[in-house]
């Protein structure tokens, strides 16, 4: 079955309210197109979960400046001023999770599990009584599997099956979201027919997929921001 | 030299060869510049790189293969690419042998703070509570005060931690310390100063071990 949608049909199917799992470390494997259409439909009462918030105007900075998140589940956001004030404004609820937790908890949900064991963060203020574990003589804390109502994500090339493959650091949570979602819509600028990958390269097999949207080509906000180099 | 350049040309005498390390946010990204192009080290950075290395020339620099902080590197021979429950299953496997952190503070007994100021600027834990406590050392990197002249060096971190009794040695602008049973040892100086005004700008309590005794 063709998984191929058109960008305003792929979001349309995103309600107020939703779950949300967005990839993408900074700006590469952070799906611009499909967010930017997320900006234009103005669905609201959003919960994100993203490793970070992008930076002032871009990625799901938009959708959280926009006034359409609710609450951002993420693991840093140094790099966006802005959004750490609307958090100590209490505008926008932030949850703060240590990046390999958050990685974890998205990958056990999408391996159909319930939840994991760790000495992470167990003498921290993240973690409160209730999370404690005794077992067999040693103290865990207990971390929860994360799913999502939805993943939007990034692909270097798809095909229409939903096969995915990423590139470079943009492969980061993609593959973890693209299984712990219920619903996940993908956009790529490289959409080939099946047959176009070597199978043991695909990253995400197809079956975690559910929409693909084409992209025509990769607009500015895809490339190089320049207050990142190095001169 | 700047005050900048004086932490990082001493931090990169602390990477040996053959060793993976990472290198967090702010100052610690910017001690791979220093590195001569040659040298035998594999630079992790939690995004998913293993074997990160400078920044490419312009033309062949990738918007899609950055480090943590978002600078522009480039892959040396070798490198592998890897989704972020890998790159942290690396990190607590205790497969790196070398973290540098930076500090909002940093305490007597090794403890680490640098994730949360409340109400005023909490960036969040980012990988920094999982390299602070599977990495086999840990080094600081920081200013030794603040931009208001006080200690970040205190005798206990008053901000919430990222790792207690995490940190092996500290690299100031001014010093070089080891976390020890008996508290912060200063091995060297990085500036002339008197055993007396390096304490005065230290809230933790300083033993003196350098080389050839008080600059």
């Amino acid at each position: 079955m063709k998984k191929n949608r058109s960008l305003e049909n792929a979001i349309a199917a995103i309600p107020s309210g939703a779950v949300i799992m967005v990839g993408g470390f900074g700006n590469p494997g952070t799906p611009f197109s499909l967010i930017r259409e997320l900006v234009r439909q103005g669905q609201t009462d959003l919960t994100l979960i993203k490793n970070d918030a992008n930076e002032a105007g871009h990625g799901v900075s938009q959708l959280i400046e926009n006034g359409q998140v609710k609450k951002l589940i993420t693991t840093h956001i140094g790099l966006n001023k802005g959004v750490i004030d609307r958090m100590n404004q209490g505008e926008v609820e932030v949850q703060f999770h240590p990046q390999g937790m958050l990685a974890e908890k998205i990958r056990t949900a999408g391996a159909g599990s319930f939840g994991f064991l760790t000495d992470i963060g167990i003498d921290s203020e993240i973690t409160r009584p209730e999370d404690l574990l005794d077992w067999q003589g040693k103290t865990y804390k207990v971390e929860m599997a994360l799913s999502a109502d939805f993943a939007l994500l990034h692909a270097a090339r798809a095909d229409w099956l939903g096969n995915l493959v990423y590139q470079g650091s943009a492969i980061n949570f993609s593959p973890l979201m693209a299984m712990a979602a219920n619903h996940v819509i993908v956009e790529t600028p490289h959409l080939g027919a099946p047959g176009c990958f070597i199978p043991e390269q695909v990253h995400t097999p197809g079956a975690f997929v559910d929409s693909v949207v084409p992209l025509a080509s990769l607009t500015s906000d895809y490339g190089i921001l320049e207050h990142h180099v190095r001169r | 030299m700047s005050v900048v350049e004086r932490i990082l040309r001493r931090a990169v005498m602390e990477i040996a060869p053959g060793s993976i390390v990472n290198l967090g946010i702010g100052l610690p990204t910017q001690v791979m510049h220093y590195l001569p192009d040659d040298f035998d080290v594999q630079i992790h950075s939690e995004n998913g790189i293993l074997g990160a290395w400078k920044q490419a020339a312009p033309e062949q620099m990738d918007p899609f293969l950055i480090d943590a902080a978002g600078a522009y590197v480039s892959l040396r021979e070798g490198a592998s690419l890897f989704d972020s429950a890998v790159s942290f299953a690396m990190i607590r496997r205790a497969r790196l042998d070398l973290t540098m952190i930076g500090a909002f503070e940093v305490d007597a007994h090794g403890n680490l703070a640098n994730w949360k100021i409340p109400g005023k600027f909490s960036p969040g834990i980012g990988g920094a509570m999982e390299l602070a406590q599977k990495t086999q050392r840990i080094v600081v990197l920081t200013t030794h005060t603040d931009k208001h002249g006080k200690p970040k060096i205190l005798k206990t971190c008053r901000l919430p931690l990222t790792a207690k009794a995490c940190v092996s040695r500290i690299i100031s602008d001014l010093a070089v310390m080891d976390v020890t049973d008996q508290g912060l040892v200063v091995r060297e100086k990085l500036v002339e100063i008197s055993d007396a005004d390096l304490q005065a700008l230290t809230e933790a309590e300083l033993t003196f071990a350098t080389e050839g005794g008080t600059a």
